[in-house]
């Protein structure tokens, strides 16, 4: 019977059905749902403090003779890279399975790297489902191709795949027994006499896994017409599928790296034209091109954003239907931070002071529109930190006007050594953990410093004040984001205060479901003065009409911060 | 034959709850189908859309310009954003409801008076419905997705209700299924057009 399922649930199901005995991950989108739906299954699962600890975990379930797998979005893969790339050489034990989903189009990233270009620089297989029903069944080999090729397999995704609903046909798990540890130095410590003794075999495996694509059942030729033949592979073969469909032959790879050099030949001595379709870079073009054949492919389409069946009709001449008219003076809608969210107060609190704020990954990032305008940069997970000092170490004056903010997920999975950092090499900068008891733009998954686990059991609970005071910060206190003054009073004491600082801006996410919330507020019209001053807080529940402000009820969940702002008395 | 609807609306306003429920009802009836969504940063608040497709055979999970059928609309301003994706003279059922966008509430721009109009100029054919009045008769605001899938009913006449009323039990939490059950009823007999 067939099912309606999404990309990361199939995943999560494949992994069950290929035995998988523990998952772990950090949450990232599009990736997140994988760890969370297989969570649900009798293995152990958890979240990862960061990708790279993640990795190593599998590595070493690995060892331990059992199956194992990781999730990371493409960004997260640059943490994990390090273990990547020796994991490579080591080889497995029980097979292992790093699962990466990219964000063509950026709809939740700061960059759309293409993670292919890590299974070619790392040396390791990437299998690249197209829909649910391949993405069950890729994940559910991963294991067994791991185990015979004795390295990790790379599971790739992207946003359309991870989530989309496609039907899908499930199994029955594979049972196996975990296979016994034996003491392996040779295999296992990478030092450089065995890691030169490794490196060989690597690339031995290499030739033998182009081998196996040539024989590969997820990389098949669809014959149609032969005037055209298409070479494409993940979710860019359904765009090939719903612009061309049988009119032209197209070669799917299942398995992206490495690439079946004589099937691609095969294929491409028996079409007119040769085109690869691929989103993001032109990596099986550019091996087309080193086997000496004439391709076409970012000729074509952009490395830029997401393809689609339009892209791909549009490329090859093809009319498209007729649409109504577009509007194009709509006001814009981008996401904004929610009624309550406790990241308000303290920016509001920065704001006020003028501060230079290096930003990191999180909702908090969302206060870089305006009204709020607040964060100055971005770059990556835990970077707030550590470019302040870079910053504060070139200008050294402008130590009193700057702060890092940083949540208090990103801290735990990259911030921490970014203190170290900033407090061993002597920058006196002041760091806001926005610690809002959950990793919140992902959808609330618990972390480290939440006190939960993935399965929402109570466990050990990171503590910030006694961490931050272990790295050598001396200056650690709470701050309440809903009380702008005293956010205002601490920052301005912090910032100031000639050594290095944190304030951990404390108050829980206002969307979770233990947070209780007050009553809406109500602004009078007859004290209103129409100053829109608490406009400036950029909360989605506050209008200006008709020269007054006014408070939507049915989203203001009574945090106050505008009654804070109001010279007038006029909310309440 | 509507094939290819999208339903667009704000982040937080349920509509990944409806497309669950359209997904579900064309595989039950055996149709090919794809659903696609968007998780994570756009959903605080921000324009959503939801693709839903069925046919003999599906490939692609996204609509492009002018392959939709049908916009399930939870949101005035979100109708017209994503008009160009409708083909001439497909169908918009659109919620009355009007949701500011941050440049709105501050001032900087003024919500579009005439969208009703505009959505008709552009060719397409406009169901314009109390939707939000009519969830919360049925009991509560955050059922506007099933009154608006109520009055899609109408307009897919191949399902029978019993099929809607099978997948609705099997999607809703239990003690959320009477005022489901209700809102969903409240859009089938709704006068429209």
């Amino acid at each position: 019977m067939k099912q309606l399922m999404l990309g990361n649930e199939a995943v999560a199901r494949g992994l069950w059905e290929g035995g998988i005995d523990l998952i772990t991950g950090y949450p990232g989108t599009p990736s997140t749902e994988i760890t969370e739906y297989a969570s649900a299954y009798p293995i152990q699962s958890e979240w990862a403090p960061n990708e790279k600890v993640a990795l190593e975990a599998v590595f070493g379930a690995s060892l331990a003779g059992a199956r194992a797998a990781c999730t990371m979005k493409h960004v997260g893969l640059n943490v994990a890279a390090d273990p990547l790339f020796t994991f490579s050489y080591t080889g497995v034990r029980g097979g292992a399975v790093v699962c990466v989903a990219d964000d063509p189009a950026m709809h939740s990233s700061q960059n759309e790297q293409d993670s292919r270009h890590y299974a070619v620089a790392a040396k390791l297989p990437m299998l690249e489902p197209s829909d649910s029903s391949d993405a069950l069944l890729f994940a559910r080999s991963a294991f067994a191709l791991s185990e015979r090729f004795d390295c990790p397999v790379m599971l790739r995704t992207s946003t359309r795949i991870a989530h989309a609903q496609s039907p899908v046909e499930t199994g029955e798990r594979v049972e196996r027994e975990m296979i016994p540890y034996q003491k392996d130095a040779a295999k296992y410590i990478m030092m450089p006499a065995y890691a030169r003794a490794r490196h060989p075999l690597v690339e031995a495996r290499m030739e033998a896994l182009a081998e196996y694509a040539e024989d590969c059942p997820y990389n098949r030729v669809e014959w149609g017409g032969k005037e055209i033949g298409v070479i494409t592979a993940g979710t860019c073969y359904t765009y090939v599928k719903e612009a061309l469909g049988d009119s032209v032959s197209v070669l799917k790879l299942g398995m992206v790296h490495p690439l079946p050099r004589r099937m691609i030949r095969d294929f491409a001595e028996q079409v007119g034209r040769l085109v690869v379709v691929e989103e993001l870079d032109g990596i099986i073009e550019n091996h087309c091109r080193s086997m000496g054949l004439s391709v076409e492919g970012k000729s074509l389409f952009s490395p830029i954003g997401e393809l689609s069946q339009d892209k791909v009709a549009r490329a090859f001449g093809l009319p498209r239907p007729e649409n109504c008219k577009p509007q194009d003076d709509l006001p814009p809608r981008p996401p904004v931070m929610c009624p309550g969210c406790p990241h308000r107060g303290i920016y509001l609190a920065m704001k006020r002071l003028g501060l230079t704020v290096f930003g990191d990954i999180g909702c908090y990032t969302l206060g870089a529109q305006p009204p709020l305008s607040v964060p100055d940069s971005t770059l990556c997970m835990g970077a707030s930190i550590s470019a302040m000092h870079g910053y504060l170490k070139c200008r050294p004056e402008a130590t009193n006007k700057a702060v890092a903010v940083i949540g208090d997920s990103t801290f735990v999975h990259s911030g921490i050594t970014s203190l170290c950092e900033m407090v061993y090499n002597g920058t006196a900068g002041t760091v806001v953990i926005l610690d809002n008891s959950i990793t919140g733009m992902t959808g609330h998954q618990q972390n480290p410093a939440s006190g939960y686990n993935i399965k929402g059991d109570p466990a050990a609970k990171v503590d910030l004040e006694a961490l931050c005071r272990a790295l050598g910060v001396r200056r650690v206190r709470v701050a309440d984001p809903a009380d702008i003054e005293a956010c205002v009073e601490a920052l301005r004491e912090e910032t100031t205060s000639g050594e290095p600082s944190v304030i951990i801006s404390r108050r829980p996410c206002a969307l979770l479901k233990t947070v209780k919330h007050e009553p809406p507020l109500a602004i009078d019209p007859d004290k209103c003065r129409g100053c829109r001053r608490c406009l400036s807080a950029g909360c989605p529940a506050i209008g200006f009409f008709e020269k007054r402000a006014r408070i939507d009820s049915t989203m203001c969940v009574g945090c106050g911060l505008c009654k804070q702002l109001c010279p007038f008395e006029a909310i309440g | 034959m509507i094939n290819n609807i999208m339903i667009v609306g704000v982040g937080g306003q349920g509509t990944l709850l409806a497309s669950k429920i359209l997904g579900r009802l064309f595989v039950d009836r055996g149709y090919d189908v794809r659903v696609s969504e968007v998780h994570g940063m756009s959903q605080r608040g921000g324009s959503v859309v939801t693709y839903v497709r069925r046919g003999e055979r599906v490939a692609s999970p996204l609509i492009c310009e002018g392959e939709a059928d049908l916009i399930l609309a939870f949101e005035e301003l979100e109708a017209a954003r994503y008009l160009p994706y409708l083909k001439t003279g497909g169908i918009v059922i659109a919620s009355r409801q009007r949701i500011e966008p941050a440049v709105v509430l501050t001032g900087a721009s003024v919500y579009p008076p005439d969208i009703g109009d505009r959505v008709k100029k552009s060719g397409a054919i406009l169901y314009e419905i109390d939707a939000l009045e009519a969830a919360i008769e049925a009991g509560s605001p955050k059922a506007v997705n099933l009154v608006l899938l109520g009055v899609l009913s109408r307009l897919l006449p191949e399902i029978e209700p019993a099929s809607w009323t099978k997948v609705i039990e099997q999607t809703v939490p239990p003690r959320f299924l009477e005022i489901n059950e209700r809102a969903f009823a409240a859009g089938r007999n709704m006068a429209i057009g």
